[in-house]
């Protein structure tokens, strides 16, 4: 138990949780944009990696880092394109094609990974996003290690946050996205088009879940692996969920989530960890999203209309 | 643009249209290999060579289609029902785990495979019945649910086999102790590297075609996947459909992982399937969820990815295209169905 104390209290702790939070809060509020608007976009993990991938390749080939993070946001919303189009004016299975989505960014990453650097052992590294410097702030004893020596992306990850629940819920165009996943023939007959706003409501969210998996790359670890995004878009698919569709609590599941898996890692180091197999501390987060998809079945407010195709004139 | 629904599709429409998206995949192959510096029609005549030029080329071929067809089968069974059944890749290994815990000399010799394949069979229906019934008890959606139990397999696995199935004499490599002989799948011709277990899985597509078009349970899972209010108003019990239809799929991945173990490779490693799961959604979509066509897709399927392995290591383009070909025509495939039951028009 002293041990787990320890770990609380020290500020490092504090420091990895909102790290590890932050490529979660891009994402997830990716993911809650698109099921506002009525469609489950699986794409995620996939556009996740197209981004972790693009935004690194990007700063290797010479952009500055918000160049990448650019670039990567542009590969997200591409393929949020393709799953737009299919799902949005096609109607078709958002499942299926959500899964296709993944596999084709997934794999379009690997692919073109290969022939850039087709002899390449071990990926090369960038120099990523630093610490930014506040003043007084980041001085601040125990605090300021905490809290105030994050990167620039960690910070837009909260802006962003701060963003989505302000045009969701201020904004006329928020209002026609959440009504949108709620009743879209009612939309329809305000002269608003249906399509318009899904369609833009999943590029929008799937350049969100892009600049997610760029965090990897530019933030967090300087190069980029195939395996690096590990089932993090699915995860967030059950922060939407865990949050309740609403991007405040989404994000403190998101934070909840990361003091998990901050806790674990550091766990692994202690007596506990030697005593128990660290593929147990590894799985912990998927467990724990599972949990929380039980435990928030019951009270969850779905939009209507989610996963519901429109089409014009069908009743 | 609107979707109207055409009432008669023409035979030409339906066979026309999936026929279509396969063309339509071959033209990105030769995209992207005129985009990877390489000769498009050389790069597809070698995929082909790869996969079918050879007697070798072409036993490599099946046995990469053997579990294939098992798990194309298994979501072919679940999609049928509308249950999204993503979780193949941890049901097979729930089966590849099985074939190592009875295969290694826990059962005496007459009885072991078939007792093994039963086993493998329930432990994959049970990995599946859990998302199921929070399913169909809580509205938990199966995808996620599913597709987070496959994380959590593979890391139970690779805790198998460093720890308690650790192969002593593996040199340290994690790997599981080897099958008794009895317990692995004979040739089945002699001489021929091909497994029982590419003959099980055709057995299988036929049981499963018998299943589908011969017995009220096909009608009902038909029926709950088109339109689950009106089978419950009919009086259906949608849930117990539901949950038959997971033993069914979860079943039938998990044979994918036995198969695997006990009819090619001999023992447990944490590679034993590169996404065998994950591509069995897109076998099962290319057939059109068909028990039957899984068969041929399959094949398809493994051709591309085997032809494109020979074909990478001649003409440079990254293996990674069977992957890219394969998402392509998964969605090429559901936009052609799509188009042969509607028409786009403008309004």
């Amino acid at each position: 138990m002293t041990e787990i104390i320890d770990i609380l209290i020290s500020a490092s702790f504090w420091a990895a949780v909102i790290r590890i939070a932050s490529p979660l809060i891009f994402a997830t509020m990716g993911e809650l944009i698109c099921e506002r608007a009525g469609v489950l976009n699986l794409g995620i993990e996939g556009i996740m990696v197209i981004g972790a991938f693009a935004g690194w390749m990007g700063v290797y080939q010479g952009l500055p880092l918000w160049g990448g993070v650019a670039t990567a946001m542009c590969a997200g919303m591409l393929f949020g394109l393709l799953q737009s189009i299919l799902t949005v004016p096609f109607g078709l299975s958002q499942h299926v094609v959500g899964l296709g989505v993944t596999l084709l960014a997934t794999s379009s990453a690997s692919f073109t990974y290969r022939l850039m650097l087709p002899e390449v052992t071990s990926p090369p590294k960038i120099e990523p996003f630093q610490p930014l410097d506040i003043p007084v702030l980041s001085d601040l004893p125990w605090l300021g290690e905490a809290i105030f020596q994050q990167t620039a992306l960690t910070w837009a990850a909260f802006a962003v946050a701060g963003l989505t629940a302000w045009v969701l819920f201020r904004t006329p165009l928020g209002l026609a996205v959440r009504a949108v996943g709620e009743n879209p023939a009612a939309v329809e007959a305000q002269g608003l088009s249906v399509t318009g706003l899904r369609m833009g409501a999943v590029i929008v969210g799937s350049g969100l879940m892009a600049v997610g998996g760029a965090f990897l790359t530019l933030s967090a670890f300087s190069s980029f692996f195939f395996e690096m995004v590990n089932g993090r878009g699915w995860i967030c698919v059950a922060l939407v969920v865990f949050g309740a569709w609403k991007p405040g609590k989404a994000v403190l599941g998101a934070l909840l989530f990361a003091g998990f898996d901050a806790l674990q890692i550091r766990l692994q180091q202690t007596p506990i960890g030697t005593h128990l197999p660290y593929q147990l501390f590894l799985a912990a987060p998927y467990l724990l999203s599972i949990l929380a998809l039980i435990l928030m079945s019951r009270r969850a407010e779905v939009p209507a209309a989610l996963m519901t195709p429109y089409n014009k004139g069908e009743r | 643009m609107r979707l109207e629904p055409i009432a008669n599709p023409s035979t030409a429409r339906r066979l026309g249209l999936p026929a279509l998206a396969l063309v339509a995949t071959l033209a990105v192959a030769m995209l992207l290999a005129l985009i990877a510096g390489a000769n498009p029609l050389d790069t597809l005549g070698q995929i082909a060579t790869g996969a079918l030029g050879s007697k070798l080329a072409v036993l490599e071929t099946l046995n990469r289609a053997t579990p294939l067809i098992f798990t194309g089968l298994a979501v072919a069974v679940a999609f049928r029902a509308k249950l999204w059944n993503i979780g193949a890749e941890a049901q097979l290994y729930a089966g590849a785990i099985v074939a190592v815990v009875l295969g290694t000399g826990a059962i005496p010799s007459p009885l072991v495979l078939p007792l093994s394949a039963l086993a493998a069979m329930i432990a994959g229906a049970v990995l599946l019945l859990g998302p199921v019934i929070l399913k169909t008890r809580l509205g938990v959606d199966e995808v996620v649910t599913t597709l987070l139990l496959n994380f959590i397999m593979l890391l139970f696995v690779s805790y198998l086999l460093e720890g308690p199935m650790k192969d002593p004499m593996g040199m340290g490599w994690p790997k599981s102790p080897a099958l008794i002989p009895e317990a692995r799948l004979p040739r089945i011709i002699d001489g021929l590297r091909l497994h029982w277990g590419f003959a099980l899985s055709l057995i299988s597509a036929v049981v499963i075609w018998v299943i589908q078009t011969r017995t009220t349970l096909g009608f009902e899972i038909r029926a709950v996947g088109q339109n689950p209010e009106a089978a419950r108003f009919a009086g259906m019990p949608v849930n117990a459909v539901l949950i038959k239809t997971a033993l069914l799929s979860g079943g039938l991945a998990a044979l994918a992982g036995w198969s695997e173990v006990a009819g090619l490779k001999g023992h447990l490693s944490s590679d034993l399937s590169p996404g065998f799961g994950y591509t069995g959604i897109i076998v099962a979509m290319l057939a059109l969820l068909n028990p039957l066509g899984v068969i041929l897709s399959a094949i398809f399927v493994a051709g591309i990815f085997v032809g494109s392995d020979a074909m990478s290591r001649t003409a440079g383009v990254p293996t990674y295209i069977a992957d890219m070909l394969m998402a392509t025509a998964l969605l090429f495939m559901v936009l052609a169905i799509l188009l042969t039951r509607v028409r786009v028009v403008r309004g």
